[in-house]
């Protein structure tokens, strides 16, 4: 299969309702590519797994601008001061998770685990309706794992059937959230042909991924630059 | 000036407790000053969002924005440093593996339970990595500044905010005192501010005890 898209072919993907999983820590790791696209396409209604909901208007932000998402699930949405309005109005449902539970249940939802047991957020108004179970005297805290329809992830490079390798703390969720969605788009910096890439340093093996598409980005600097 | 030295005090009483070989997170705001005074240690600094060896600020030349620390601000890395995913990050953090972290707080009630993840009267959407830090460090210090803006103690019998988790914390400093917890008991453990055993007795308003 012909994995290399240009991201505009991949509009009937979209469809109303889908659970997107988005990769990044604020801006570092995050697709920017694909999230434009997304915010452009027709479809909407989402809801969205992510750590953030973009970083300064970047990102997720845009998606949120253009009036697609519905839920969000994620650690930290603070920073996006429009979609806390939006919450306090109504308008934005929000799960927040403590950060290691959100990473656990998407790891969890990629490798066939129904849920798990965590130590974190015991006793705390985000335990509030789940279930509490104590073994060898901890008290620990059942969560769901997580899955997606499509995971919209950034890795640094792919080959041309898919591996990839991360750059430095862009990693984050990235390789979590390839495994743990119907269908995976991956934007990367660099194509490279099979076989350039070490087996020994990638970190997604092929099979996780769907589509592969090279970022319109690049860093310059202290920041992202918009150059294609 | 007064709140920077505050700061600066707090951060330098924290790097003491800090020992060769120890990994140590270091959370938003004061803790974060902390690194200042680590001196000729050997400690090595995780960051939940993927590394193991973090390293001072860069100069203006080496800034890569993909490299970040928790708080998004770009870092560089140490030599032997190593770059992992948010779940075995996290698996780090909450398996045992971090000896020390060091956090922000709004509130510590008498038996060392914390809230340091809600603000008052601001609606809140955001927990990072707090809760996971509480649950599972080996040793978890808390730095704040003793008083709130309005003068009330930051040390309370028990939480007006929201909690943190079950977990207690080993230790709280201050710009005046570090503290620990028994059992419902408050030890001042070390005394080092402007203010006596007493006046603090009396502006906190709690039994203390001198260790």
């Amino acid at each position: 299969m012909e994995k290399l898209k240009n991201v505009e072919d991949l509009e009937p993907l979209f469809r109303d309702n889908l659970r997107l999983l988005v990769g990044g820590f604020g801006i570092s790791g995050t697709p920017l590519t694909l999230l434009d696209a997304v915010a452009k396409f027709e479809a909407g209604n989402y809801e969205i797994v992510s750590n953030n909901l973009g970083d300064d208007g970047k990102g997720l932000h845009k998606v949120f601008e253009a009036g697609k998402i519905a839920k969000a699930i994620g650690s930290f949405f603070t920073i996006n001061k429009e979609a806390v309005v939006a919450w306090s109005k109504g308008e934005l449902a929000i799960d927040l998770l403590p950060q290691g539970t959100l990473a656990e249940a998407i790891r969890c939802g990629g490798a066939g685990i129904g849920g798990f047991y965590t130590p974190t957020a015991v006793g705390t108004r985000l335990a509030e309706g789940k279930e509490v179970r104590e073994i060898d005297g901890v008290r620990y805290l059942f969560e769901k794992a997580i899955k997606g329809d499509i995971a919209l992830i950034k890795a640094s490079k792919a080959d041309k059937a898919g591996n990839l390798v991360y750059h430095t703390t862009a990693r984050n969720f990235n390789p979590l959230m390839a495994t743990a969605a119907e269908v995976v788009i991956v934007e990367v910096d660099e194509i490279v042909e099979i076989g350039e890439l070490s087996p020994e340093e990638i970190v997604t093996p092929h099979i996780y991924v769907d589509y592969v598409v090279e970022s319109k980005y690049v860093k310059l600097g202290g920041a992202y630059v918009e150059i294609r | 000036m007064l709140k920077l030295d505050s700061r600066e005090i707090i951060a330098k009483r924290i790097a003491k407790e800090l020992k060769d070989g120890d990994v140590v997170n270091l959370g938003i705001g004061i803790p974060t000053l902390v690194s200042k005074y680590i001196g000729d240690k050997k400690v090595y600094l995780q960051t939940e969002n993927g590394l193991l060896g973090m390293g001072p600020p860069p100069t203006e030349d080496e800034i890569d924005i993909d490299l970040i620390d928790a708080g998004k601000a770009t870092v560089t890395i140490k030599q032997g440093a190593s770059f992992f995913d948010s779940a075995f990050s996290f698996g780090m953090i909450r398996g045992n593996h971090i000896d020390i972290a060091v956090l922000g707080t709004l509130e510590v009630d008498r038996y060392g339970e914390i809230a340091n993840w809600s603000v008052p009267n601001l609606p809140i959407l955001g927990v990072g990595g707090a809760m996971d830090l509480v649950a599972g460090a080996k040793k978890v210090i808390v730095a704040s500044t003793l008083f709130t803006k309005d003068g009330s103690p930051k040390l309370v019998e028990s939480l007006t905010l929201d909690s943190s988790g079950e977990r207690r914390v080993d230790q709280f400093v201050t710009e005046y005192a570090s503290f620990t917890f028994q059992d419902g008991d408050i030890f001042i453990d070390d005394l080092y501010g402007d203010l006596s055993f007493e006046e603090l007795k009396s502006r906190i308003g709690l039994p203390l005890k001198q260790k």
